[in-house]
């Protein structure tokens, strides 16, 4: 599904350059739940950035599910971020003029699906986070952890090959956390890649594999017993 | 690309934001509005110098005679010109090709009386060209022909107001009009639109110039000569024209060529040379002030677009994260440029279109200042041009917008 070769990445800061990435090597296999963690500065949202088609990367290959990234147009990237990857944001990041189901609509439009197709599918998917009867609710009336489904069933609409998601708890609650981490989990059992940027261990524990990273490098790569939330 | 959904998008953002589109929309609004006025008011200039100079062709020159001021050949200063029927057709016949129509006008004034009414009038004899050169506009019967002419018949043509006058309700056609105890024959009635159906020229009754000659003991005399010349004519053309034939004139007539005074012309050409040069002045003036005022709503919306898309940097990231294309993110910012700028525009337009209406400007020299449809088709297309470019570079900026930095903007 997604395979790094020695990966590089930094960054020009004036005059001096800060080496963020320093030969990073990762792969991951279709339906693995993988958790990133590592401390702030320690390069795990470069990566996701990375590998979420949003940043280049300088030196070292990137293949996603089998096709090399690599040196593409913005367009070009952009049809792929809209066709392989499904992003959650720690912030949510809805449109806030739109309703839940426009905005899980939104990556749809940018598929080029018809109106009404676009909008059955997204009913479809917010369904799916149980949020069906919240359709047309504006996302200032939602709480954090339905604001984060609504968000999911964004992220899923598109299809996407591959989940990513940065700090997807990071401002919920334990509750609500739990309760998106169970979500996620079900997902992945459904057979979904789901990569998840995190620096709480328990949130990395509720994953199958965890990739440490500091100072740009992978300290430790290892699976674990998957702790199921019920 | 430019679909249905983006439409949509477009309408959906704007309606979800509406004080920023109000605030947006009012520069643009403003400045069409100055806009609309100004031009509004140049445009009535305009219609008014028309109007002024409208109750004749105009391509018409009248010529008047007068008295010497200059001695020649033996002649003193102070002799009376007066102009005659060979005269006339000797100027017909070297000038044929450039003339359009020519009348001699020979003047006087008499007491006309319909059974108990009476009243005083000015008669012009004329030719039949006449109607044509003075913009005369028949309201029953006919104007002189050239059987009256060649018949001396005793048939006139009076104008609305006699008409009311002395026929109050009757029918005046085929009556007889008693001019200075002679019976004439009212075979039309005429009107003056261009210069108002209550003007002076509604008061002036018209007979065949030959009739007067010979009713009157003028003789072969003309007072004088009307003539409009070939339209086709430039205005430098015209005014060449008009001058040789002065000059033919005064050299029939025994007149000095420097003489201003013998022979006065009244020629529109110069006229118009005039009005027109103003009228192109004002209407460069007009023109810089609206380009001054439209570029000023152009910066103002681009300025504020340029804000928006700071303000909106975060959607337009999360945008780009599901997969929107720089173009469509262009696109967007370019086609919420141009909706509010023509929907603004328009209201401007409304707006100052209203304002124009609203006021009664005919006593500053300001008539019917309306837009043209012209206009407004053309002012639309600038305004789509204007959003467009409005739009352009907050537009480049949006779409540079790099998504995780827009994410990561809290």
């Amino acid at each position: 599904m997604l395979n790094i070769k020695d990966l590089h990445k930094s960054y020009d800061m004036g005059e001096s350059s800060l080496h963020v990435l320093k030969g990073i090597n990762l792969k991951v296999e279709k339906g693995e739940m993988v958790a990133i963690m590592g401390s702030s500065g320690s390069g795990k949202s470069t990566l996701l950035n990375i590998i979420g088609i949003l940043d280049e990367l300088d030196e070292g290959q990137y293949f996603l599910d089998g096709i090399e990234i690599k040196d593409l147009t913005e367009k070009k990237s952009a049809n792929y971020r809209n066709k392989f990857l499904g992003f959650v944001f720690q912030s949510f990041n809805l449109i806030n003029f739109k309703n839940a189901l426009e905005n899980v609509a939104l990556p749809l439009y940018y598929q080029g699906l018809n109106r009404k197709d676009r909008l059955d599918k997204a009913l479809f998917h917010l369904e799916k986070v149980g949020l069906a009867n919240w359709a047309s609710h504006m996302p200032n009336e939602l709480s954090g952890g339905q604001k984060q489904r609504v968000a999911i069933a964004r992220a899923l609409a598109a299809e996407p090959k591959l989940l990513l998601a940065d700090e997807p708890t990071g401002a919920l609650d334990s509750n609500t956390s739990k309760e998106i981490m169970k979500f996620l989990q079900q997902l992945n059992d459904e057979g979904k890649t789901i990569l998840i940027v995190t620096h709480e261990h328990d949130i990395s524990l509720m994953c199958k594999r965890i990739v440490k990273l500091k100072d740009g490098i992978i300290t430790e790569d290892k699976k674990i017993k998957q702790h199921k939330i019920k | 690309m430019l679909d249905f959904g983006l439409l949509r998008e477009v309408l959906q953002s704007l309606n979800k934001n509406k004080l920023r589109t109000l605030l947006s929309g009012f520069t643009v609004a403003f400045a069409i509005m100055l806009f609309t006025i100004l031009f509004g008011i140049a445009n009535g200039f305009q219609n008014t110098f028309e109007n002024e100079f409208a109750g004749d062709a105009n391509n018409s020159i009248f010529i008047y005679s007068g008295r010497t001021s200059k001695p020649v050949d033996g002649y003193q200063t102070g002799r009376r010109i007066m102009f005659d029927n060979e005269l006339y057709k000797t100027i017909k016949k070297e000038f044929n090709n450039n003339i359009e129509f020519i009348t001699g006008r020979v003047y006087n004034n008499v007491t006309a009386t319909f059974g108990v009414e009476r009243n005083n009038y000015t008669v012009r004899a004329v030719d039949p060209d006449h109607q044509f050169i003075e913009k005369s506009e028949m309201k029953q019967g006919r104007f002189i022909n050239s059987l009256d002419l060649a018949n001396n018949t005793k048939n006139i043509v009076i104008g609305n107001l006699v008409a009311n006058d002395l026929f109050g309700n009757i029918d005046p056609i085929g009556k007889y009009l008693d001019l200075n105890k002679i019976k004439f024959k009212v075979v039309g009635v005429f009107v003056e639109r261009t210069e108002g159906t209550d003007s002076n020229e509604a008061r002036i009754i018209y007979m065949p110039i030959s009739t007067a000659q010979k009713i009157y003991g003028a003789d072969d005399k003309i007072d004088q000569i009307n003539l409009t010349y070939n339209p086709a004519l430039s205005e430098q053309e015209a005014l060449a024209f008009g001058n040789k034939i002065i000059d033919r004139m005064k050299e029939i007539l025994f007149v000095a060529k420097d003489d201003q005074s013998a022979i006065r012309t009244r020629n529109r050409a110069r006229e118009a040379q005039e009005i027109n040069q103003f009228n192109g002045a004002l209407a460069v003036l007009v023109l810089i002030i609206g380009m001054g005022t439209l570029i000023a709503g152009v910066v103002g919306i681009s300025n504020i677009m340029i804000f928006i898309v700071k303000e909106r940097t975060k959607e337009i990231g999360i945008r780009k994260a599901l997969g929107a294309t720089p173009n469509s993110i262009v696109l967007l910012i370019i086609l919420e440029s141009i909706f509010i700028t023509a929907i603004s525009g328009y209201i401007g337009l409304l707006i100052g279109g209203g304002i124009l209406n609203a006021f009664n400007l005919e006593d500053y020299w300001i008539t019917d200042p309306q837009v043209s449809s012209k206009l407004v088709i053309a002012a639309t297309i600038t305004l789509i041009i204007s959003g467009t470019i409005a739009g352009y570079i907050p537009a480049k900026r949006a779409a540079g917008v790099k998504p995780i930095k827009a994410l990561r903007d809290e």
